[in-house]
């Protein structure tokens, strides 16, 4: 079978899965949505790897292969084909998307039941990975803009699944309009290049391009930077990042395929596959590079504080898309892609683990009342523990081989700039180990929580339904969340899913050893190979000084934390209290959510009420409308003047008349 | 006799006019009516003049002696006193104003050039014309069916006042005198 | 005589007819003007005929007394009905038209 028809067959089961669930909505008993959207998720990871072994067969000179469909757009100047572009880059990101949302799927056809959204929820999920497939199949910017916008619309409907909880609901319109401002950028930039280059292709702009734009031509600059407004928006980067953690509205699933492991990573997949342009107007690029990293920080800095246990996976995410952006934009691309998979791998596992818990807990999120399942639940605690310590970039795990070599990268870059960015992702690396580890010390250590009391004696905690947010009852009819809790250690489709994603973690990272192996690079080499700066890695002495650091950092941080959570409890308490002012400020997310909506969101609104009161009751309503009726008014109340009813008047009238026609005729024969 | 055919041409004519100007000048209807009589009797003889004798004939005897008195009859019945003869309304004080504008447009018309087609001698006329005989003939021949239909107009007619003017007391009272 | 005078004649008792139906106000006189009206139809006719000495006009002018003498007698009869309804007898009375 040909490249191209991998290519076709990946986009082709997961659509096919969908359609085949939603339209047999009714007929689909007990889990079987859940089997058939999993199954259609397989075939598609079946085919990615059919499309990997056919782009191996091939020697590395044509491992770029463009599929055609057929004409889309053919009208005046533009010709846009409908068409998949399998190549490295893209193969290796549908192993991934394939790969995890297969075991996610599996995840969730035990997480998922007893919810009434079951079959909804399935051929969601597999819209959603269709979407992405698509985006990462494209192989011109009108397919990634469809492919973006359908993504964006498969997050809004899962992060509102449960529709009929408010703070659901508002979290996915959130999520949707900081998306749209996204396309908008993306869309304005795919105009920008067409006015340049002539074409949407990405084949024909990467060639063009050098021929158009000079080195930081203007033009090339702000199409960058609207590139990177798509990206940002989509990868949860400053400043479009606030929509993120709302997003944990959603289900534990939705959090782990779409926010950790696929949608958030298209940002970096995106700067990744326009990396000529990248290349062509450095200035995009390190400014993409400080915006990651300052993202980097940020959430870092907040994943410290916050007690919502999925929350502080969600800025986990945050962070370690910071790093990869950063990757990409130092053009260290086969590190963030690295990095993009591994993190795929042990973020997915965290979410899966955080969704055990938190079934455990009889669906509260918050840490503060947790504690000590360790015994409770061993299986999540093992994976949770190994998914924290490849998060951590603890040593061996995959996270330290892959964060490691974008901070590598960094310093080998060199100039004033990556240092320095290398040096304050250094510190992250070592708040996140803090951190992944403040999850697992309050989470299984510590003092039991009283459903882990409960659970030891083989009781599943089953509380009364609330929003874990604002604590208000919800039934358990559609719209809101199912009546039962499913944990790992009871339901084996969860364990199945965790289970290889914990081998993965562990051992990911055999595939870019520095020194060792070069599989990842040498296989993504064909992508890059117009970049200048693909082949231009740190010498493996280097990377094993990096490695060494970033492993020790690691350890530092998990050590620190054990301090303060193990040994010496009630600590952080203190610190809270003597430090008031920077964990408020820290804990109000730096206050972006509250500046945004007295810039943006507090006018916009009060313009709206000044219309509805003014343009609209007064000009519109009393003006327009009532001036218009008025006018019809007066009209007929002058024409019913005649209407008098007495007969002498209508005789009259009558007289009128023939006087007039007389005088005409008396006119007209004279 | 042009002369002789003139004077009562005149006179005819001034009793016309001048009944016409009774009808809507006199305030008591019953003076009205009679008025009316007075300008069908000066109508007719207009028609004598004009050579048409049954139909002079007919305007006495039908118009004069037998809807006028119908008039008559209703007069005294209805009543109807005296009323102002200003009319009401602003526009109808102008109402006399244009029937004198129709008169002038309508006599420019008959004496101006338009009418220049009027013979003033009138066309040849055999001895019969406008006699019964030559009435009845031409109605019953040429003219049957305007004949006829006029006569089922009356019918109608007659019928129409009937309905219009019969005392109303309810069904039951039409029931009873049924007999049910 | 010129025929002419005679539609000269016949005019002014039209518009003589026309003023009274328009400014009385006694129901019983409007139809007394309108039979002025059509009695100045009848003397046209009657004239024209006189005129072209075809006696068709005179057939037409009987036809019209039969017509007044029909309207007459269902204008009285509407007359006699507003008598008995108590509506006084006034043309102004009968405003239900009035929009």
């Amino acid at each position: 079978m040909s490249t191209g028809t991998w290519g076709w067959l990946i986009l082709a089961f997961p659509l096919a899965g969908c359609i085949i669930i939603a339209l047999g909505w009714r007929l689909w008993p007990g889990r079987t949505a859940g089997w058939l959207g999993s199954l259609a998720i397989a075939l598609a990871f079946a085919s990615s790897i059919g499309a990997f072994l056919s782009l191996l067969s091939k020697d590395p000179e044509h491992r770029q292969v463009v599929a055609n469909a057929f004409d889309y757009i053919n009208i005046a100047g533009l010709h846009v084909k409908l068409s998949v572009l399998v190549d490295p880059l893209s193969v290796v990101m549908c192993l991934i998307v394939s790969g995890v949302s297969m075991l996610i799927h599996v995840y969730s056809v035990a997480y998922m039941d007893s919810d009434r959204g079951y079959v909804r929820f399935f051929s969601y999920l597999n819209y959603f990975v269709f979407s992405m497939l698509l985006l990462v199949l494209a192989s011109n910017f009108v397919i990634l803009i469809v492919g973006w916008a359908f993504v964006g619309a498969a997050s809004y409907l899962l992060i509102s699944f449960w529709y009929r909880r408010a703070t659901a609901v508002r979290a996915g319109i959130k999520a949707f309009v900081m998306n749209v401002i996204g396309d908008v950028g993306l869309v304005i930039a795919a105009f920008l290049l067409f006015d340049k280059t002539g074409t949407l292709d990405y084949a024909g702009v990467f060639a063009r391009a050098p021929e158009v734009f000079h080195h930081n031509d203007g033009v090339l600059v702000a199409a960058c930077l609207m590139l990177l407004v798509g990206a940002f928006a989509k990868s949860a980067q400053l400043p479009l990042h606030t929509w993120l953690p709302d997003a944990m509205e959603g289900p534990t699933p939705v959090s782990a395929l779409i926010h950790a492991a696929t949608m958030v990573t298209a940002g970096v997949y995106l700067i990744a596959r326009t990396h000529p342009l990248f290349e062509l107007a450095p200035t995009a690029a390190d400014i993409a590079a400080i915006t990651g990293t300052a993202t980097l920080f940020m959430a870092g800095t907040i994943a410290l504080v916050v007690t919502d246990l999925k929350r502080v996976i969600a800025y986990s995410t945050m962070s370690q898309i910071g790093y990869m952006i950063v990757g990409v934009s130092s053009f260290g691309y086969a590190a963030g892609i690295f990095h993009l998979m591994t993190h795929a791998f042990f973020k997915a596992l965290l979410f899966m683990g955080a969704g055990s818990v938190i079934s455990a807990m009889g669906g509260i999120q918050n840490m503060d009342r947790m504690g000590g399942f360790r015994r409770a639940m061993p299986f999540t605690f093992v994976t949770f523990t190994i998914g924290a310590l490849a998060l951590s970039g603890f040593p061996l795990m995959s996270g330290w081989f892959s964060k490691d070599s974008i901070i590598g990268f960094e310093f080998h870059r060199g100039g004033v700039l990556f240092p320095a960015l290398g040096v304050v992702a250094l510190i992250t690396a070592f708040i996140t180990a803090f951190y992944a580890f403040r999850m697992v010390f309050r989470t299984f250590f510590g003092e039991q929580a009283p459903e882990a009391v409960e659970l030891e004696e083989g009781q599943l905690a089953h509380g009364e339904h609330v929003n874990p947010l604002t604590g208000e009852a919800e039934d358990t009819e559609v719209g809101f969340p199912g009546a039962d809790h499913h944990i790992a250690e009871r339901d084996w489709p969860m364990r199945a899913a965790m289970a290889p994603l914990a081998l993965l973690s562990v051992v990911g990272g055999i595939v870019l050893i520095p020194g060792v192996t070069d599989w990842f690079e040498a296989f993504l080499e064909p992508s890059f190979k117009d970049s200048k700066y693909y082949s231009n890695i740190p010498g493996s002495g280097a990377e094993w000084l990096g490695l060494v650091l970033g492993g020790l950092i690691a350890i530092g941080g998990i050590g620190l934390a054990w301090l303060l959570y193990i040994r010496r409890r009630g600590v952080t308490l203190r610190l809270a209290e003597r430090f008031r002012r920077p964990h408020d400020f820290l804990s109000h997310k730096w206050y972006f959510d509250e500046a945004y909506d007295a810039v943006f969101v507090r006018p916009i609104g009060n313009f709206g009420s000044f219309s509805r009161r003014v343009i609209e009751s007064r000009f519109v309503q009393g003006f327009i409308v009532g001036g218009a009726v008025g006018v019809v008014r007066a009209g007929t109340s002058a024409a019913r003047a005649v209407q008098t009813g007495y007969v002498r008047a209508y005789a009259l009238l009558l007289v009128i008349g023939v006087l007039a026609l007389g005088l005409y005729f008396l006119l007209q024969s004279s | 006799m042009d002369v002789l055919e003139g004077i009562c041409f005149f006179i005819a004519a001034l009793l016309a006019v001048g009944g016409a100007a009774g009808v809507v000048l006199l305030r008591n209807p019953f003076f009205s009516v009679l008025a009316l009589v007075l300008h069908l009797l000066a109508l007719a003889t207009l028609f004598l003049l004009l050579h048409a004798q049954f139909l002079a004939a007919a305007q006495i005897i039908v118009y004069a002696g037998a809807v006028m008195v119908l008039y008559l009859f209703v007069a005294a019945y209805v009543g109807g006193g005296d009323e102002p003869f200003m009319p009401s309304g602003p526009l109808l004080t102008l109402a006399p104003f244009f029937a004198a504008a129709l008169f002038a447009e309508l006599a420019i018309a008959a004496l101006g050039s338009g009418l220049s087609a009027i013979n003033s001698e009138g066309a040849k006329i055999d001895p019969g014309f406008g006699g019964p005989a030559q009435f009845g003939e031409l109605l019953l021949k040429r003219f049957l069916i305007p004949f006829e239909t006029a006569s089922y107009l009356l019918l109608i007619a007659a019928v129409g006042a009937v309905v219009l003017a019969r005392r109303r007391r309810g069904l039951e009272h039409l029931d009873e005198e049924a007999g049910i | 005589m010129d025929v002419s005078w005679y539609i000269v004649l016949s005019a002014l008792i039209f518009c003589t007819g026309l003023a009274g139906v328009l400014s009385r106000r006694n129901p019983l006189v409007v139809l007394l003007s309108l039979e002025l009206l059509l009695n100045a139809g009848n003397l046209a006719l009657v004239a024209f005929s006189r005129m072209w000495g075809n006696a068709d006009g005179q057939i037409f002018a009987l036809v019209v007394m039969v017509v007044a003498a029909c309207e007459v007698v269902v204008g009285l009869g509407v007359i006699v009905a507003m008598y008995r309804n108590r509506i006084p007898i006034d043309v102004d009375e009968m405003s239900e038209l009035r929009g």
